[in-house]
């Protein structure tokens, strides 16, 4: 435990529960009394926001899978049963969809945040490690339930990725086939792979209890990037974090219901509107908004000595996401927070704009300057981590870091009053 | 801090921070609640289903003493071109008799076209259309399952089930055409 319960069982009754069953004591240490770094800016709130979208995509996917069909003849009209007869299905199909992308922005938004205040160092290293199999997840779950609605892209996504498998030497044919029931993306593939959307995010919902319990463990890492040295560095989460949560989470719900009511097909393909067809694929083949940069790696690596390019993208584009894990051990630097370290600030904003290069090339053809700027800014995505960041452990001379949360927050004008002892 | 107390009515401790917090409770609730709506809702039959909640039939083919089963919101409706005497047995009752007092003029619109739900009133089944007296003894309807008994307006006489069938909306569309629903 992190800190001192501070629970008190009001009644009779909560009394009995938390000698059986503590787990209104549980909530109160995590959720309502539980002391928080008093710097947190908005950048923080995304975790808050994250369980809100994954909350609504189970949700409004529970719903969804009472009028869908997993068959390949019925697939793709239950879901224009969906969006005609079924009430309101339209609107939570939309929330559904466009759920997936606001995850995603969320999720992406809170990457970035752990990467620039260093929330990956230690002693947080599990809980970056699960957040990383957390995202991995929601990348598997995404695809998954693309393919659902069986239209062109849904069909077409289904085969480009599964037949990444069989780049894999040897053995690729018969994981293939493996992986999709059959000599091609069928009827097989499409149940399974409703099985599977439908059983991933729970595995999500045990990751994200995990991830939570890892955090609450030493704390939430802050601005500055500075332990909390004690009780005069933090405020409790309750009503101070869940009020600035409640609050980013509105603007970030508003934004949400902007695009659905307002432009709910705004991040999707025209062509996945066209039912599945096995002999034709759609003219532009794109993922995804949240998969380009990764299928920008995918297309643009050539071939690599003596790997053949298509073997080499994969491996390139799953070392990109497997590099994520090592994050913690390649940067060794001390200070956490990028505020203090001016070369690595810089470094990290150069990796912000290969992400968004990467984005955009995805969405590009594979050809002349998307191209190249694909491969610049993968090479750059790789360095970053491999080479800069290790680098700049030993070579970055940081700025000084104030000596604690609060004099930060009061900017030197501190009350000279001694540290409590840690708890 | 300003003071921010809000005039000095009676009971003065409501100021702009408790004025603030049951607004936003009470907008987060009332959104809360709006926003879970068609969650529920969604259950609901759908729209294809509700547009096959009417049924139209044509009555010209039904011969006298002739019973049909149409189907009506998935369930049977049962049709019957009575005779004289069948319209006769129906209304020469003593109503005060019956379990579920209805006369047979309040159950039909023509005396000769009885509509009533073929929906046994106790648990459910389909009884079978018996106007020649084989198992009912009124001529109407015998249930299968536990031998409930209706007469030739589809009123319960004997056995477990509590009420008559009953009569669905329906109307005369033309001189032998209904729309039942």
């Amino acid at each position: 435990m992190a800190h001192d319960s501070t629970y008190r069982p009001r009644s009779a009754f909560t009394r009995w529960l938390d000698s059986r069953l503590p787990i209104m004591r549980l909530a109160h240490d995590s959720f309502v009394d539980f002391p928080t770094p008093k710097n947190l800016n908005y950048w923080w709130t995304f975790g808050g926001i994250l369980t809100f979208c994954l909350v609504v995509q189970i949700v409004s996917g529970i719903v969804l899978a009472m009028h869908y069909v997993p068959h390949v003849d019925f697939a793709f009209a239950s879901v224009e049963h969906i969006m005609r007869n079924v009430n309101y299905g339209w609107l939570i199909r939309y929330i559904h969809a466009n759920g997936a992308s606001m995850f995603f922005l969320a999720v992406y938004i809170h990457m970035f945040r752990g990467l620039y205040f260093g929330s990956y160092k230690e002693p947080r290293e599990v809980l970056w490690i699960i957040g990383v199999l957390i995202y991995i997840l929601m990348m598997a779950t995404a695809f998954l339930g693309y393919v659902l609605p069986w239209g062109q892209m849904s069909f077409w996504a289904a085969t480009v990725i599964t037949n990444l498998f069989c780049a894999m030497p040897c053995v690729g044919d018969v994981i293939l086939s493996w992986l999709i029931g059959g000599f091609a993306v069928d009827n097989p593939t499409l149940n399974r792979f409703f099985s599977l959307h439908y059983l991933l995010p729970f595995l999500i919902f045990g990751a994200v209890m995990l991830h939570i319990w890892a955090l609450h463990v030493p704390g939430n890492n802050n601005p500055a990037g500075i332990d909390v040295k004690g009780p005069q560095d933090t405020i409790p989460f309750h009503p101070y974090y869940t009020v600035k949560d409640g609050f980013a989470l509105s603007v970030f719900v508003i934004l949400f219901a902007l695009i659905v009511f307002y432009a709910p097909n705004i991040l999707g393909h025209p062509d996945n509107y066209i039912p599945a067809d096995f002999l034709n694929t759609p003219e532009h083949i794109v993922p995804e908004w949240y998969f380009l940069p990764f299928y920008a790696v995918l297309r643009g690596v050539p071939d690599l000595l003596f790997i053949p390019a298509k073997l080499a993208g994969i491996i390139v584009m799953f070392l990109c996401i497997i590099t994520l894990f090592l994050v913690p051990w390649l940067d060794f630097s001390k200070v956490r927070s990028a505020r203090y370290r001016p070369l690595y600030k810089q470094f990290f904003w150069l990796f912000v704009i290969a992400c968004v290069a990467l984005g955009w090339a995805g969405a590009q053809s594979p050809e002349g300057l998307a191209l190249w700027v694909a491969r610049i800014a993968t090479v750059y995505y790789l360095a970053f981590f491999w080479i800069i960041m290790p680098l700049l452990s030993v070579i970055e001379t940081p700025k000084k870091v104030p000596d604690s949360i609060s004099k930060s927050v009061l900017g030197g004008a501190s009350s000279s009053a001694e540290p409590a002892p840690a708890e | 801090m300003a003071d921010t107390t809000i005039g000095g009515h009676e009971g003065g401790d409501a100021n702009r921070r408790d004025f603030l917090y049951i607004a936003t409770s009470a907008a987060a609730g009332v959104g809360g609640v709006l926003a879970l709506w068609p969650f529920v809702d969604q259950m609901n039959p759908s729209a294809d289903v509700q547009a096959l909640s009417t049924t139209q039939v044509d009555l010209s083919p039904i011969e006298v003493g002739q019973t049909v089963k149409v189907v009506w919101q998935k369930k049977p409706v049962f049709i019957r071109h009575r005779s004289a005497e069948q319209i006769e047995s129906a209304r020469n009752v003593d109503i005060d008799d019956l379990p579920d007092p209805q006369s047979d003029e309040a159950r039909v619109q023509q005396p000769q076209w009885l509509v009533v739900v073929g929906v046994c009133t106790h648990l459910g089944c389909i009884p079978d259309s018996d106007p020649d007296n084989e198992r009912s003894k009124y001529n109407g309807w015998f249930c299968p399952c536990h031998g409930s008994d209706y007469d030739t307006s589809g009123r319960i006489r004997l056995g477990p089930a509590p009420e008559n069938l009953p009569v669905p909306p329906y109307e005369f569309t033309g001189e032998t055409e209904i729309l039942i629903g």
